[in-house]
């Protein structure tokens, strides 16, 4: 803990943030053994880069004439295309105009893939994970979160999308779609805060048009292989059972470039080399982002996510 | 009509809604999944005072009320209605009854004040926050009773009746609060 020092609201701020720094550090080490154990290779890709991924609603803060990373997914993808096939990367991503109580325009992403693998193999890390860092963050697997006690060492909750939404909105993902509401509101204000009450929850099986970078579901082309990660009420992670079809990624791509047009946001240019990968061939493979910050909200109930943060942006 | 868009929206800003003017009490980003941007946020109508949750998306853009302050003078009662005047134009400005409330009491002659204006219709007088006030009537209070903690009905000069400390006597002077209409502090020294 830190020592008294002088009297000054920004550095009372700072000492006062002493339990969230050191939770932050435990976090660290235990997410670093935690994929040391399982023979990952940490790696560190470019933060500045030139092509940052095309995604419809995400905008990336332009660093002179490139742009900073909105996630390393890309580079990370090219390293798996090179045999690679334990990959895990801890670092700093930005995306523009994104702060409220659960986002800072520049966060902490962790982000893993694993070559020959699926979302379901994600899965089993996600959950060692998320128990292993409860134990070494929380000191057990059950630990208060949001007014309750979350109890990640019991089995997780697993609802398709369509389940989630029958269940908490009445209403199929398609009806939510035609609503004046929309798919996203209904999921934020009506199905979200029924997830991950009392254990995590894994809300899987998205309608495709909201997974751009997945593969469909087998024997259900509508629905792909993206999955979330929710703790009481929070979303935490998405995973992908990773889309490997150049000629479809290309087709997605583009687009995503079109719809970015239309909406009068800034259009990327399309990471060649990264298709390049894909077109020379990359095993079928899993990938997570995880919000390291949040997963840290979520083991030292914290509210928001400057709780966690030495430095949120209105203080820097 | 100006707008604003739902980007740059933070606590405190004004909105219009079904022709009400609205303050965001509370306000949140938040962006479920890969999807778009969503705005949530909680309204206090400025006039009702009612409270509600609004959705808005990153595309649109909401309405701003037609708000103006002024500085004014309060002059007289006329009926159901209170007038003031206006500091730089000296243009007169009729409050309702009911936009006032209880605070009609604590309406001084001269007094500096400022009225919000929506659409040109006064919806907020912000008074002094401290008016000086004479009691007429209160019973007198028990002797050796020192606990300050223990209060007695008072009734000022316009008939209104507030909870004094057993000390105050009937002809002191009395500070008051207009903002929580309450007793703040005896005046020593004024008859």
């Amino acid at each position: 803990m830190p020592q008294p020092g002088p009297a000054n609201a920004d550095l009372e701020r700072l000492r006062a943030l002493a339990p969230a720094l050191h939770g932050r550090q435990r976090l660290l080490q235990a997410v670093r053994q935690f994929f040391a154990a399982r023979d990952f290779l940490e790696v560190e890709t470019p933060i500045r880069l030139p092509r940052p991924a095309l995604e419809e609603f995400i905008d990336a803060e332009p660093a002179g004439d490139w742009f900073l990373r909105t996630s390393p997914e890309l580079h990370m993808k090219r390293l798996l295309a090179a045999g690679y096939p334990r990959l895990v990367q801890i670092g700093p991503c930005f995306r523009r105009g994104e702060e409220g109580r659960q986002h800072h325009p520049e966060f902490t992403m962790l982000e893993w893939y694993r070559a020959n693998a699926g979302c379901r193999d994600i899965l089993a890390d996600t959950v060692a994970l998320v128990r292993a860092a409860a134990h070494a963050v929380a000191g057990a697997g059950q630990w208060r979160f949001r007014g309750e006690t979350i109890n990640a060492d019991a089995p997780w909750e697993e609802l398709t999308v369509d389940e989630a939404f029958q269940r908490h909105a009445g209403l199929t993902p398609e009806a939510a779609m035609r609503e004046p509401a929309g798919f996203e509101q209904i999921l934020v204000e009506r199905v979200e805060p029924h997830l991950g009450r009392g254990r995590p929850t894994i809300l899987r099986d998205y309608p495709l048009p909201f997974a751009a970078l997945a593969r469909p579901c087998p024997g259900r082309p509508d629905r792909a292989e993206r999955w979330e990660l929710y703790i009481g009420g929070l979303e935490l992670a998405n995973a992908y059972g990773e889309l490997t079809d150049p000629t479809e990624q290309r087709r997605r791509f583009l687009a995503c470039a079109d719809f970015r047009r239309h909406e009068g946001r800034p259009i990327y240019p399309l990471d060649e080399p990264f298709l390049a990968a894909l077109e020379a061939g990359i095993p079928p493979c899993g990938g997570i982002a995880l919000g390291f910050d949040r997963l840290l909200m979520t083991l030292l109930d914290r509210p928001t996510i400057a709780d966690v943060t030495a430095f949120p942006p209105a203080t820097i | 009509m100006a707008t604003i868009s739902v980007s740059d929206l933070r606590k405190g800003a004004k909105v219009e809604l079904d022709n009400q003017p609205y303050v965001v009490t509370d306000f949140d980003f938040c962006k479920p999944g890969k999807g778009q941007a969503l705005y949530r946020c909680k309204l206090k109508n400025m006039i009702s005072g009612s409270t509600m949750d609004r959705t808005w998306r990153s595309a649109d853009k909401v309405d701003t009320p037609d708000l103006a302050n002024r500085e004014v003078t309060y002059s007289y009662a006329d009926g159901e209605d209170f007038i003031f005047s206006d500091n730089e134009t000296y243009e007169e400005i009729r409050v309702p009854n009911s936009v006032l409330g209880n605070r009609k009491y604590f309406l001084i002659e001269n007094a500096n004040c400022e009225i919000l204006l929506y659409n040109d219709k006064p919806i907020e007088v912000t008074l002094p926050i401290f008016i000086e006030k004479r009691i007429v009537h209160t019973e007198p209070g028990v002797r050796g009773d020192t606990a300050t903690n223990t209060l007695k009905p008072a009734k000022l000069d316009n008939g209104y009746v507030i909870q004094v400390p057993l000390f105050v006597n009937e002809g002191d002077w009395v500070k008051v609060d207009t903002r929580t209409g309450t007793y703040s502090e005896r005046i020593l020294n004024k008859k």
